[in-house]
Parts: structure tokens; C-alpha cells; sequence
């Protein structure tokens, strides 16, 4: 969640770097020494509650982790300098190639299933529909939700002896899968249960959208012929796609760092088949005794993440339409 | 219409999951017997029992409370006195200041995770309230939210104010705070929910199961009883109630607060 306003918050503090407008309290050059030594000691009292934690807390260790990834280290025994070899013997180890395509893999699965089904349902709440307060309500419940209740939750109903999906698929005469049991499904489960905690806050971004959408669009259409779908490909999709980027951007950054509910439904496995990125950093750092190489793979996603986020923002001008 | 049955059928699918959590809870054995039955023939609290007798889960609810609480409360000062010097009290360099605060938020609590562990326990604050707090003290999330309401606030209030002799201080607690009220709310929310639902951290600093959050205890609880399903599920139901509860009183501002991030 604290991610959430990152992209458009960073663009508009370059925008308003230089304060606009002076308020009366501002210092002039003019004043005593005094005064100038006050208003300093005020600023300071307001910013330091904030800053040093985030100096301490954020901004210290990630320094650290910089000069921890050019170290052997297991957290226990004296700080061993190695340059770039935690990175090299990452590069050369095939499982950080799996990890990464494992969260590529999860990412693939899960933005089209959340993105479609955000927009059916954001579609089908902007008509003139009864009750939308409740059914956005219903919707958005899962958000609310921890991801751990989240993945336990659809690991029972997802048990492949003896889950509620399963009993059901077999009164159809299906042979239900073996879910988060077998390498192959495993993942899907979780792509599956992920989609369902998030498709709510989909639909409330899109839904608001599509209400800021000015009717006169569709009326004009109407006028010249245009029928439903080619209102939704000219107009709704179109005018909607500055949610859509929202939308992208931040399930691509969340995406990358999926943990919580791989690490409650699966672990990793079976057999390391839903291993993913953030699930790898934790296991280096906490069962290997590789924190030195925790620490260069999760530099390495940052630049990934980093990387795919500028990559979109560079990218929108081709497909973000702003009013 | 087609679209509106998506709409229900899709409700019948998120509200599902939830209602067969309650119902397992209350079915003894559930888990262990083949069929899964739709409705209990024996329906007992017996699991919630379990729940609280055999680990300490009254305690770690309480961990779990008093953790969420006590963020919300720290994130509500800092976020507000900081987001009042970057919207009233202009000082050189305050614009790259501010973008380093930003900036802070791109950065993945992954990335920190082995530097953290190894400044904390440098610190002795492992398995600590207080190591668990720590790293979020402040948030550059809460602190963008209230500068752009802080902004919003007239500077005739304060213009007045400092005329009838009032300083920063006074000005802060009796003017801005009172004009920024639904921002403070929804930070209160997400802060809450955050720190209820947040699980890495936790899991690496609060090692002690009698210090450890609901989502922690909640995971192992998995680990102990991986047939006893309407024990995990009880877990589950009372890890949800009180942010149910919350969401229920507060569900305007939480949908809202979330909106209105996606336009811009």
C-alpha cells in the first residue's frame, strides 16, 4: 500500500520543488540572527520525527545492503569482501533464472485475470445499478483482508482430497487437479487466489474512471452511428487509460515483489516449482546463510522493478491519453 | 442483463471463500473426513477452544492490536508534522528533501530486509515491540497524503493567526489539524491496515511465539495442524473480524482514499 501513489507522487514533487508561494511566516533575509536560529530549530522540530527514522530505518539500510551484496556473509561470522562475485555466482546459478521466470510466470497469470475482470465488473457498476455501493463493498472485501488469511483460506478450498472445489468438480464427473500439490498447478493457485483478494481494487480504480468520463462523449457517438463496442474501443478504453496505467504500474511493482501468500500456500514448492524472487532472498538470508547474496539479488530486482516502472512511464505517451 | 449477472454471480464468488471459512470453523474433524459437508451436522465452538488453549493466540491477538494501534498512532504525528513543514515552512532545499522522502517509497522492504535484521539485532531489539515498530515509524505514503490536504487549507487561517500571536506550534495543533480531519482518517485506516496485515517484517524480527502478530501465528498454525482445518480456519476468523469491523465502519473513506489514487 505504501507503494500506491509512488509513480504520480515523485512526478509532482519535481513539479512543485520550488515553493510557489511564500507564506507571511517566511524567513527574510533581513531578520536577527536570533530569529533565524528559531525558525531553523522550528523547521527541524517538525521534519526530525520523520526523518531520522527514515534516515535509521530506510535510507541507512539501503546503503548497507549495497555494501552487504559485496560481502560474504552468513550474519554470524566477520564481513568477508568479495567484489562482484555474489553477483557472478548469481548470474551463473540456474535457480536465480527460475526464480525470476517463476514471478514473470506469476505476473503473466495474474495482471490479465485481475485487469479483465476489474473492468467487466467496474462496466457493469458504472450502469445505472441498483445497490452499487453493496456490491463495490462485496467486491472490495477481499482487499481488506490479510494475504495470509487470503492464501490459507484458498489452500482448504483449493485441497485437492478434500476441498470444497474439488468435491464440486467431481459431482460434475471431473477429475479436479491437484492444486497447490502438484508443480504444474501450483502456481496457477496461487495466480487464482491472488486475482480473487485483488480484483476489487481493480474495479474501484477503474470505477472511478470511468466516472470521470464526460457523458457528452457518448451521446456525440450515439449521434454518429456508433454502436456499443465501438463506444467502448473509441471512447471507454481510451479515456480510461490513465487508470489503466495506474493499474499496470502498480501490479507490475507488487507483482516482482510477491511473497505472503506464496510463502503460506506453497513455500516455494512443490519441489521449488512456485519459488519466487522475494521467496529465494528470504530463504538465502535466512535458511543458507547467504545474506551477502541475498542482499545482491535483491538489488537485482530493485533494478528490475525500477527498470520495467521507467520503461511505462517512458511508454504511456503512446497509449495514455490525459484530458 | 449479462452484465449484471456477472455482477452477482462474481459477489456469490468473492463472498463464498469467507462464509466457508465461518463454516468450517464450526465443523469438528473438517479436514478429516473425505466429503466436505455444506453445513455441520454437529456445528461446535470446539475449534476456537483449541485455538486459544494451545498456543497463545489471546496474547498474539493482543500483539497483533497493539502493534496496529501503536503504528497508527506514531505514523499519525510524524506524517502531520512533517507534511506541515513541506506544505508551510519553506526552507532551502526543501523540494530535494521532499523528493527523498518520496523516493523512499519506491524502494522495496525486500531490499532492506538483511541490513535491517543485522541493525536491529546490533541494537538488541530482535524479537522486540519495538524492533517490530521501527521500521515504520514514518511513512512517506502518510506524509504525501496529508501535505496535499495541508495544502488545501486556506493561508488566511494561518495569516490570521500569526496576527493574533500565534506560532507554528499553535497554529498546527489548533488550526491545520482540525481542517484536515478526513485525511487523518483514512491515514488512521491504512496505517491500521498496513501494520494488521503486514507479514515479512514481523516474521523476521519476532522470532518468540509469544511476541508474534496474527499473520505470523497464522502461518504456523498451518505448519502444527495440517488436517485440523477448522483450526486454522477459526484462526482466520478471528484475524478477520476486527478488520471487518473496521472495514464496515469506515468503507467510504477506505474506497474513496483508494479512488482517488488512480486519478491523476
Amino acid at each position: 500500500m505504501s507503494i500506491l501513489a509512488a509513480p504520480q507522487a515523485i512526478a509532482e514533487a519535481a513539479e512543485s520543488a520550488p515553493p510557489t508561494r511564500m507564506p507571511a511566516a517566511a524567513p527574510r533575509a533581513g531578520r536577527s540572527r536570533a530569529a533565524r536560529v528559531r525558525y531553523a530549530l522550528v523547521v527541524l522540530a517538525f521534519l526530525l520525527p520523520s526523518a531520522i527514522p527514515l534516515a535509521l530505518f530506510v535510507i541507512g539500510p539501503m546503503i548497507a545492503a549495497v555494501w552487504i551484496s559485496l560481502h560474504d556473509w552468513n550474519l554470524i561470522a566477520p564481513m568477508r569482501f568479495v567484489g562482484l562475485d555474489n553477483f557472478a555466482s548469481l548470474l551463473a546459478d540456474p535457480a536465480t533464472g527460475d526464480v525470476f521466470l517463476h514471478t514473470v510466470g506469476y505476473i503473466i497469470g495474474y495482471l490479465p485475470l485481475v485487469y479483465v475482470g476489474g473492468l467487466l465488473l467496474a462496466l457493469a457498476l458504472n450502469q445505472a445499478l441498483k445497490g452499487r455501493s453493496l456490491w463495490r463493498g462485496i467486491y472490495f472485501l477481499p482487499v481488506v483482508t490479510s494475504w495470509i488469511v487470503v492464501a490459507l483460506v484458498w489452500r482448504w478450498l483449493l485441497n485437492p482430497s478434500t476441498g470444497i472445489v474439488n468435491t464440486a468438480l467431481a459431482g460434475l464427473g471431473i477429475d479436479g487437479p491437484g492444486w497447490w500439490t502438484d508443480p504444474a498447478w501450483a502456481m496457477p493457485s496461487i495466480v487464482l487466489a491472488s486475482a480473487w483478494k485483488d480484483v476489487g481494487f481493480v474495479m474501484v480504480i477503474l470505477l472511478a474512471g470511468l466516472q470521470a468520463i464526460n457523458p457528452d462523449l457518448y451521446d456525440a457517438a450515439r449521434v454518429d452511428g456508433a454502436g456499443p463496442w465501438r463506444r467502448l474501443w473509441s471512447i471507454t478504453l481510451p479515456m480510461l487509460s490513465p487508470s489503466t496505467f495506474f493499474v499496470v504500474v502498480i501490479s507490475l511493482i507488487n507483482g516482482f515483489q510477491v511473497f505472503d501468500q506464496v510463502y503460506a500456500m506453497t513455500g516455494g514448492g512443490p519441489g521449488g516449482a512456485s519459488q519466487v524472487v522475494v521467496q529465494q532472498i528470504y530463504d538465502l538470508t535466512f535458511r543458507y546463510g547467504a545474506a551477502g547474496e541475498a542482499a545482491a539479488l535483491s538489488w537485482m530486482l530493485f533494478a528490475v522493478i525500477l527498470a520495467v516502472t521507467v520503461v511505462q512511464i517512458i511508454g504511456q505517451k503512446r497509449w495514455v491519453h490525459y484530458v | 442483463m449479462l452484465l449484471h449477472a456477472v455482477v452477482i454471480v462474481g459477489a456469490l464468488a468473492m463472498l463464498f471463500p469467507f462464509a466457508w471459512t465461518v463454516i468450517t470453523s464450526i465443523t469438528p474433524g473438517a479436514g478429516l473426513t473425505l466429503r466436505p459437508q455444506l453445513w455441520p451436522s454437529d456445528p461446535s465452538l470446539e475449534a476456537y477452544a483449541t485455538l486459544f488453549a494451545e498456543r497463545p493466540f489471546a496474547r498474539v491477538v493482543l500483539n497483533s492490536l497493539g502493534l496496529a494501534v501503536a503504528t497508527t498512532v506514531i505514523q499519525l504525528v510524524t506524517s502531520a508534522t512533517a507534511a506541515y513543514a513541506f506544505s508551510r515552512l519553506p526552507f532551502r532545499g526543501r523540494g530535494v528533501v521532499f523528493a527523498i522522502y518520496l523516493a523512499t517509497m519506491m524502494v522495496p522492504l525486500q531490499v532492506l530486509i538483511v541490513p535491517l535484521f543485522a541493525e536491529l539485532r546490533a541494537f538488541g531489539l530482535l524479537n522486540t515491540y519495538l524492533g517490530a515498530l521501527l521500521p515504520s515509524f514514518a511513512s512517506a505514503f502518510g506524509i504525501f497524503l496529508l501535505r496535499q490536504a495541508i495544502n488545501q487549507v486556506p493561508r488566511e487561517l494561518d495569516e490570521a493567526a500569526t496576527l493574533d500571536g500565534a506560532g507554528h506550534g499553535r497554529i498546527f495543533l489548533s488550526i491545520i489539524l482540525p481542517n484536515i480531519r478526513p485525511a487523518l482518517a483514512t491515514l488512521t485506516i491504512f496505517a491500521f491496515m498496513g501494520s494488521w496485515n503486514s507479514f515479512l517484517w514481523p516474521l523476521v524480527v519476532l522470532r518468540d511465539p509469544e511476541l508474534q502478530t496474527l499473520p505470523i501465528a497464522l502461518a504456523g498454525l498451518q505448519g502444527q495442524y495440517t488436517t485440523a482445518w477448522d483450526v486454522v480456519m477459526a484462526g482466520s476468523v478471528v484475524s478477520v473480524l476486527p478488520m471487518l469491523a473496521l472495514y464496515l465502519i469506515a468503507q467510504k473513506h477506505i474506497i474513496q482514499g483508494v479512488a482517488s489514487a488512480g486519478l491523476k
